[in-house]
């Protein structure tokens, strides 16, 4: 094997067909920073869903006199009540981690803190505010156990997952995200199907070369390597672009805008983008070279 | 060196074979001419040796190979041992001449020692030393097909194929091109030739095999051309 001539026929190739190779570089570079930015958002997901569900609590509300709903029908919770209801929910762990009881008090208090700058604190009384069980999972996808527990019983006005509301929000981004790799699997389709034809201008623009390689014998491999190293060449470069591409999002819209706009949350790392980054040089490399094989099959035979 | 057992080819898109129940044998050294018609099977005959084409039935032995039975990774092998010359030269016209000779070694890996040490030799037996810095479109015809030849012969095939080589140059320079096959057939390496050259064959007085419609319909050791009608 010839390093040089190798080197020299790949850089002849990527000249010869310049168009071709910028058009190549460009698909693979805008498809694979939507799959980078795909997979981006799925770990944005991942790293607020961390986040938020250590924080997230299921508030079970316990019914007060001013409560109107069914189960509080008898008036305000008694304390027979409500030490029932403590006991079954430490007789539920190891589900249930942790059990936090905010009398009418406290949870004034908590009001008062939260909306210290708003005229609303003057009209809230502490009697307005229901006293609440704050109980904290170890699976929080195990809610409905609790909820099918509680829910209704009397003395409690109200079962309430803050995981829901949360994962109305996730199932947002999720379709974002779900958006997002499905133009970046169409974009890589037609990334790949440029190359098959790039591949096969390629072998018939060199035609008179391989020809006359077969007939002195030259190896298939040796005959396709040029042309499989310039489509792996070409996706690298593009997939260079896609994670520079990547390192922008991160640099400008996440650090740069997300962050200093949403501080109560928490956002991908540099380790998110250093993971998908060799993923998106895999892929690349991978498909073009797949796409240029199976081509070159086709069109360089021996 | 050749053996054809009974070889019958039907290309595809046709009804009648392009060669048809041909046996014959070619020993290592000979000289052999090709003749015919177009559209007898010479061409057919050359692609069969050289595993272009696989034939329908019969058997095709090369170089002590049953091609029938060679897989394709083995094929660069076999054709790495033979020389290929065409009527069209098929030269690299971006290349200069040590240049198109040097690249069927560099393809099959070759060292840059090895090749700048046996261009300007092999240039040297087709009488191009100097000239090895002109491009193709520089040189005339019979100095073109001298660079093929030179590249066929450059790794010292035990067999030399030449499909038609004359069949574009003038007389004169034909007679030039045959003496220098007929030189490397003298240094060991077996040639076979298809041409439509009367003259040539005439002159020679080698062993002829002709084709007609894809039969064997001669085969003479020291023949001439038109013998059969």
């Amino acid at each position: 094997m010839r390093a040089t001539f190798v080197t020299s026929e790949v850089g002849a190739g990527l000249r010869r067909n310049l168009t071709m190779t910028f058009a190549v570089i460009i698909t693979v570079a805008v498809s694979l920073a939507l799959f980078g930015v795909s997979l981006l958002v799925r770990a944005q997901v991942t790293t607020m869903q961390d986040f938020w569900y250590d924080k997230v609590e299921v508030s079970i509300f316990l019914c007060s006199r001013s409560s109107d709903a069914a189960s509080c029908a008898s008036g305000a919770v008694t304390d027979a009540q409500r030490d029932q209801i403590r006991a079954d929910l430490e007789s539920l762990r190891p589900l249930v981690e942790e059990v936090y009881y905010e009398s009418k008090t406290e949870a004034y208090e908590r009001f008062q803190e939260q909306f210290a700058n708003s005229p609303i604190v003057e009209n809230v009384t502490e009697e307005a505010l229901p006293e609440s069980f704050r109980v904290k999972l170890s699976d929080p996808t195990q809610y409905d156990v609790v909820a099918s527990a509680f829910a209704g019983r009397p003395g409690i006005e109200q079962v309430n997952d803050q995981r829901q509301i949360l994962d109305q929000f996730f199932r947002l981004l999720n379709g974002l995200q779900a958006i997002a790799l499905l133009i970046a699997i169409v974009m890589l389709v037609v990334t790949v199907l440029l190359i098959v034809n790039t591949m096969r201008v390629a072998a018939f623009s060199r035609r008179r070369e391989t020809g006359i390689m077969r007939l002195v014998g030259a190896s298939n491999f040796y005959i396709q390597l040029p042309f499989l190293l310039e489509a792996a060449v070409a996706a690298a470069l593009g997939a260079g672009l896609a994670i520079l591409g990547l390192v922008a999002v991160k640099v400008f819209v996440i650090d740069g805008v997300l962050v200093p706009s949403f501080q109560f949350t928490a956002f991908v790392g540099w380790d998110a983008v250093l993971a998908i980054a060799p993923i998106l040089l895999l892929v690349g490399v991978a498909l073009a070279s797949l796409a240029a094989f199976l081509t070159l099959r086709k069109y360089l035979r021996v | 060196m050749i053996l054809f057992d009974d070889v019958t080819k039907t290309y595809a898109s046709q009804n009648r074979p392009a060669l048809d129940g041909v046996s014959l044998e070619i020993e290592k050294g000979e000289f052999v001419f090709l003749v015919g018609p177009s559209g007898s099977g010479k061409s057919t005959f050359l692609r069969l040796v050289l595993r272009e084409e696989r034939p329908n039935s019969g058997q095709v032995w090369v170089l002590g190979k049953d091609l029938n039975r060679l897989s394709n990774w083995k094929i660069p092998t076999l054709r790495r041992q033979i020389g290929t010359v065409f009527q069209d030269f098929r030269l690299l016209p971006n290349k200069s001449v040590f240049e198109n000779v040097a690249f069927a070694l560099e393809v099959i890996g070759k060292p840059r020692s090895h090749i700048r040490k046996v261009v300007p030799e092999v240039l040297e037996v087709v009488g191009l030393q100097d000239k090895m810095e002109r491009r193709p479109d520089e040189l005339s015809g019979g100095e073109q097909q001298r660079v093929a030849i030179a590249r066929a012969f450059v790794n010292r095939p035990l067999l030399l194929i030449a499909d038609e080589p004359t069949g574009n140059l003038d007389p004169t320079t034909s007679v030039g091109i045959m003496k220098l096959l007929d030189r490397i057939n003298r240094l060991g390496t077996t040639v076979i030739m298809s041409t439509h050259d009367a003259q040539i064959v005439d002159q020679m007085r080698r062993r002829v095999i002709e084709l007609e419609t894809g039969h064997l319909v001669r085969d003479q050791t020291r023949g001439v051309y038109g013998f059969a009608r």
